[in-house]
């Protein structure tokens, strides 16, 4: 029953925002918060399987860009059928396509998982930079087979996908990804993911099924990457193979990494940060990105642990008494 | 037959150059465990160093081959004292901390030196001189080779081996190979491991740098971007050789320059970018530390 409230709660703030925001807001900044949104997801289901799970992976912008391509082929060729017959059967429109994004949402987020428990599998047999190198390469492979299939676009970029995502959806998938990652944290399998990552072979003789839990953490990592693809594509209403170079995975894993490895709020932060950053410099032009990457360096010598460590920011931790974060070591 | 020979020769040119870049990789990988994502972007500012020795020198105007060694020296000289800076300002301050912080700094290096070169250089891209005027030479069957790559192919050869002497035979040499076996154990030996890991740094980047004027020879038209593409190549090079083997980066080298020119010649010149990837995934199946590598058992 609480929960009810507390999920009502959420879908009325976030429909308030929804509406509210826009008035006050000009349309840039809508657009930074919205790529803040999709940052976000992004950053946190990485560090689902970079900081919780401590398996080393840079092809983040592949599973992205499989959830983009996948969700964005379904909208524009069963999405809008449905939005149609739906209105026609006198739904209100923005119901008709939330529903329609909802599920083109979810099947970019399972082609992506899929993708992802197949990229899973060779991180049984292989660990640290070697796994990171064909997490990259796996990336890269996408990324050029998306180049050279002529029914999404090629090099060309995929235009004309309904742009149906909206503050509400954004927001909705980010408290998702939160939500489970957070839950993921505290529960059993969070544990057995912290377990791995300090250490595999003592996780393992404590019957820790490594194995499984390494491919679920993909799984989930890559679930949510297809998510906040879909919401790019959908809002962006266009898709180049570009947008999903190994620069997008290195910027996440830079979020991860800046924000603190394993801690989900440090993650967020950073997200936010590394997003708003490079359109705050803006006005320095030429320099923006010497100055993005400079403090980029700086920040890594001044805070190596990243901006929270492994701790978790908590508002609440400031009034009650102090308990440490799960996984901290 | 000799439009697969042709292709070999290419590829073997191509490979050649990818080695020297990996070997960058390889020794400071052997050395600090750490994948220097800058490395490539040493190797643009290698062809842009030529670029600007070149027209110091004036080596287009009257080409000769003093001129032109004259042009790689320089900028490997340029580029050895960039390599000790980047080590000195910013990795030797991370070397105590996690290895994805030093790897997050090795990104903001890369980044710094990718938009730092767009602002001096320019985004658009320059034509090197030609300090050496192209000549084809026929091998006979059909087979051209041109004199470009020919000293592509020397001296690549040539720095290989010094490498390999240095390796094996100097003092220095030996250094790296205690500091890469065990850090601490060398440090107790009375060997100043800082000192070894600039060197590596500079050594790297030399070789980068000019790897970065031989494929300028030939492939004239630079620019501040040049870099990231060779740079992933040659680190995934290094690791199908073996990474932290000096063999096998230079066979990883070859092998991912043989197969790139052929899939361009007989596959499709789109699917180019991939090969390296998918030929890299399939040998760590089959090999999980690389051709070379040798698989090191797990203590516990």
């Amino acid at each position: 029953m609480k929960q009810l409230l507390i999920v009502l709660l959420t879908l009325g703030v976030l429909l308030g925002l929804d509406l509210l925001l826009p008035r006050f807001l000009n349309p840039y900044l809508m657009r930074v918060l919205m790529l803040c949104g999709i940052s976000v997801i992004l950053a946190v289901s990485l560090n689902i399987v970079n900081g919780f799970t401590g398996q080393f992976s840079i092809g983040h912008a592949g599973f992205m860009a499989v959830g983009a391509y996948g969700s964005a082929m379904f909208s524009m060729h069963v999405g809008v059928n449905w939005v149609r017959a739906l209105e026609a059967m006198g739904a209100p429109t923005a119901l008709a396509q939330g529903f329609a994004l909802l599920v083109a949402l979810l099947i970019g987020g399972a082609l992506a998982a899929i993708a992802g428990y197949l990229v899973g599998l060779p991180s049984l047999r292989l660990r640290g930079d070697y796994l990171a190198i064909v997490t990259l390469g796996f990336g890269e492979i996408i990324r050029v087979i998306i180049t050279n299939v002529d029914a999404v676009g090629a090099a060309r970029g995929l235009p004309g996908i309904p742009a149906w995502a909206n503050f509400f959806w954004v927001g909705l998938a980010v408290v998702a990804m939160v939500v489970v990652a957070a839950r993921l944290a505290h529960s059993t399998h969070g544990r057995a993911l912290f377990a791995i990552r300090d250490d595999e072979v003592a996780a393992e003789a404590l019957g820790v099924d490594t194995t499984r839990y390494k491919v679920l953490a993909f799984v989930i990592g890559s679930f949510f990457a297809g998510v906040a693809g879909g919401l790019f594509a959908h809002y962006n209403a266009y898709l180049h193979p570009n947008s999903f170079t190994f620069l997008k995975s290195i910027e996440v894993i830079a979020m991860v990494v800046l924000g603190g490895l394993g801690s989900i709020t440090g993650s967020i932060l950073a997200a936010i940060l590394l997003t708003v950053l490079p359109e705050a410099l803006r006005s320095a032009q030429e320099l923006r990105m010497v100055l993005y990457s400079l403090m980029l360096i700086v920040l890594m010598i001044t805070r190596p642990g990243g901006l929270l460590g492994s701790r978790e920011l908590d508002l609440s931790r400031w009034f009650r008494r102090r308990k440490p974060a799960p996984g901290s070591a | 037959m000799s439009e697969f020979l042709q292709q070999l020769v290419n590829g073997v040119t191509w490979g050649s150059v990818y080695a020297l870049i990996a070997l960058g990789y390889t020794m400071v990988y052997g050395i600090l465990r750490l994948i220097n994502f800058a490395h490539g972007d040493v190797y643009m500012l290698g062809a842009f160093f030529g670029y600007f020795a070149a027209r110091f020198f004036n080596a287009a105007s009257d080409p000769n081959p003093f001129k032109a060694l004259l042009v790689l020296v320089s900028s490997m000289v340029a580029c050895g004292l960039v390599g000790i800076v980047i080590e000195r300002a910013a990795y030797k301050p991370v070397r105590r901390s996690s290895r994805l912080s030093a790897l997050i700094t090795a990104i903001g290096v890369s980044l710094l030196l990718e938009n730092g070169g767009i602002l001096l250089f320019g985004a658009d891209p320059k034509f090197f001189p030609q300090i050496i005027p192209a000549r084809n030479i026929a091998l006979g069957n059909g087979v051209t080779i041109s004199n470009q790559q020919i000293i592509i192919l020397a001296v690549s050869l040539v720095l290989m081996f010094t490498l390999r002497f240095i390796v094996t035979q100097t003092r220095v040499g030996k250094a790296m190979q205690a500091v890469s076996f065990n850090p601490t154990a060398a440090a107790l030996m009375g060997i100043s491991v800082d000192r070894i890991v600039t060197f590596t740094f500079m050594i790297g980047s030399m070789l980068a740098a000019a790897a970065g004027v031989l494929v300028a020879l030939q492939n004239p038209k630079i620019e501040p971007l040049m870099g990231i593409m060779p740079g992933l190549k040659a680190f995934v090079a290094a690791v199908l050789g073996g990474i932290g083997n000096i063999p096998g980066a230079v066979l990883g080298g070859l092998v991912m320059g043989i197969a790139e020119v052929l899939v361009v010649g007989y596959v499709s010149p789109t699917y180019r970018d991939a090969i390296a990837f998918v030929l890299l995934i399939v040998i760590l199946l089959v090999r999980p530390a690389g051709i070379l590598g040798r698989q090191t058992a797990e203590k516990v």
